[in-house]
């Protein structure tokens, strides 16, 4: 019987703020302590975090274990894996998840190494299997054409979380909850790496992952004048404007309006995909949009297999028509 | 300036999404039948990193691969791009293992090859997707880890690293001997030049089995693996897409108008 108990988060921290991520893992993280019949924690660690604790109590937090500390002002490798992996040889917990993030991407397969365990990335669905009681691990493979179903015998069981495919709780104030102070326990002189700059390149206007309708381009625009055009139906509809892979591989736009595997994962209710063939590497970043319209000139593009509704033509043609059609409707 | 770039025979991301069958007996996915494999694309990227800094600062660039059938058409690519050294893990006992037994048996290698200031990996491979295999080799080498790299410069036994965050990037600093792992943020892998194909045709890779790196065969491929795979599946799409047609495009435009907003989508 391993000595391993309970499960915990790693609560990210943006900006001061408990990020959207560990309020997601907080309530998939409470639906698998219950499972096991075992208690939730979660790990905030950060410069200036502890007052974030009661928050992370009430999206669903038993236990929240703070690690405050200059030095980790900023992620780095170098510090923030020595840090977790004192605090999980101090709490021992049998599962611990992470947000797939650009930190999560980072921390889990190293923490996983030093630890002598295994992790998985990128998970959609988890679950605990009732007669073995080990983690089921389910993750995209091949670029999203196939998943896979994971389980290891090693703890903690480590796994990243795909953004958005969990649901966070209804936060209740009212909730209590145990919060303990570990110490970062760093000695500067053995950090390798140094943070030089950072440099923040958001798009103006509303964020893609916060965004209600985004219209994306694809290859099919051609360059980055084309998405001005997109640029103006989204500002009519309030939304943002997206991109796959290649349209941003090409410099048309900004990787930070990338769609897809590799880039954001967004669920908009409506997504409007221009010229986009739908690769499955893109699908994976906007399978979950409520609807999705497609418009492209090939009738066998598989972002027909994905959309709801579709229109086969130049979108040349069919997006000035519809953003005027839309306009026309939005001014009544 | 030593790097080392590791990169994988994969089946080509880029093979249409019908083509894609999974042999559920098996667990593995069958290869689609025609379509050659190729060199993961996020490792040709990580291959162009390293060749930007030997056309800049000078060096060697040896390339590392892994598995069991591999091409010689394919896995020569990265010496046909400019790479120097190809050595080859290729033996059966080296098959169908995970992040935790590739890892380790690229580290015994890396480890043989001995002399490095960067080891270079794509930021993920493209049939797993799993991104591991870069910080699992610097935590067994015991060097710094910096990954989802754009752009890399290196001076004065250091790196200067952009790396992707989450709404821009940062720049790190690095003491060398690091792993690097890099994203396609770096832009496109050069093409083979007809110079640089024949150079490769007359290279013959240097191919190691277990005992060449001192492996432990209990640590590499399937006896090395620390997960199993207990399902792998073809998600289903259902398609109910209705194609909306018209006489002209405002006609098309005006009727998928007010389909939306039948549907309260707009």
């Amino acid at each position: 019987m391993s000595d391993y108990k309970g499960v915990m988060i790693y609560g990210e921290v943006t900006e001061g703020k408990l990020s959207s991520i560990a309020k997601e893992l907080l309530g998939c993280g409470r639906k698998i302590a219950s499972d096991l019949g075992q208690q939730l924690s979660a790990v905030l660690v950060g410069s200036g975090v502890g007052g974030l604790a009661q928050e992370t109590i009430a999206s669903g937090a038993d236990k929240v274990y703070i690690v405050d500390n200059p030095l980790l002002k900023d992620y780095q490798t170098e510090t923030y894996v020595p840090v977790m992996e004192k605090v999980v040889k101090q709490v021992m917990p049998q599962v611990v998840l992470l947000g797939q993030t650009t930190i999560g991407r980072d921390l889990a397969p190293r923490l996983s190494f030093r630890l002598g365990t295994a992790a998985t990335m990128d998970c959609v669905a988890l679950a605990i299997d009732p007669a073995s009681k080990r983690l089921l691990q389910t993750k995209p493979v091949f670029g999203g054409n196939a998943q896979a179903i994971f389980t290891y015998d090693s703890d903690p069981q480590i796994a990243t979380v795909r953004a958005k495919v969990m649901s966070p709780m209804e936060p209740d104030a009212s909730r209590k909850g145990e919060v303990i102070t570990i110490d970062a326990s760093l000695d500067p002189s053995t950090i390798k790496t140094k943070v030089l700059q950072q440099v923040k390149e958001e798009v103006t206007g509303i964020k893609l992952e916060d965004a209600a309708v985004i219209v994306s381009g694809g290859r099919g625009i051609g360059g980055a004048e084309g998405f001005k055009q997109l640029a103006e139906l989204a500002e009519v509809l309030k939304g943002a404007v997206g991109a796959s892979r290649p349209a941003c591989d090409s410099g048309w736009m900004p990787e930070t309006a990338q769609v897809g595997l590799t880039g954001k994962i967004v669920t908009p209710n409506f997504y409007l995909a221009v010229g986009i063939s739908g690769s499955s590497q893109h699908l994976a970043g906007c399978s979950n949009a409520k609807t999705i319209v497609a418009i492209n000139k090939d009738p066998e593009a598989n972002i027909f297999k994905a959309a709801r509704y579709g229109i086969v033509g130049d979108w040349k043609q069919v997006l000035p028509a519809f953003t005027k059609k839309v306009k026309e409707l939005l001014a009544k | 300036m030593n790097m080392i770039v590791c990169c994988k025979q994969v089946i080509d991301p880029e093979a249409p999404p019908a083509s894609f069958k999974v042999d559920s007996s098996t667990n593995k996915v069958v290869p689609p039948p025609g379509v050659p494999p190729v060199i993961s694309p996020f490792d040709e990227q990580a291959i162009e990193a390293a060749l930007r800094i030997k056309d800049a600062k000078g060096g060697k660039v040896t390339a590392l691969s892994l598995g069991t059938k591999l091409l010689r058409d394919v896995v020569k690519k990265p010496l046909s791009m400019g790479a120097d050294e190809l050595v080859l893990l290729e033996d059966d006992a080296f098959a169908d293992g995970d992040s935790w037994s590739t890892a380790y048996a690229l580290a015994m290698a890396i480890k043989k090859i001995g002399d490095y200031d960067i080891i270079f990996c794509g930021r993920q491979a493209a049939d797993w997707d799993t991104g591991q295999v870069g910080s699992g080799i610097a935590e067994i080498l015991g060097i710094p880890s910096l990954t989802l790299a754009k752009k890399i410069e290196v001076g004065d036994g250091k790196a200067r690293v952009e790396r992707l965050t989450a709404d821009g990037y940062e720049v790190v600093e690095v003491n060398l001997p690091a792993l690097i792992t890099v994203t396609n943020e770096l832009g496109e892998a050069r093409y083979p030049t007809i110079k640089g194909i024949m150079a490769a045709k007359r290279k013959e890779p240097v191919v190691w089995k277990p005992a060449d790196i001192g492996a432990d065969t209990a640590k590499i491929g399937t006896a090395g693996r620390r997960t199993k795979v207990i399902k792998l599946f073809q998600p289903v799409i259902e398609s109910k897409c209705e194609i909306i047609g018209g006489d002209n495009p405002e006609d098309v435009a005006a009727k998928l108008v007010l389909k939306l907003r039948e549907a309260k989508i707009i």
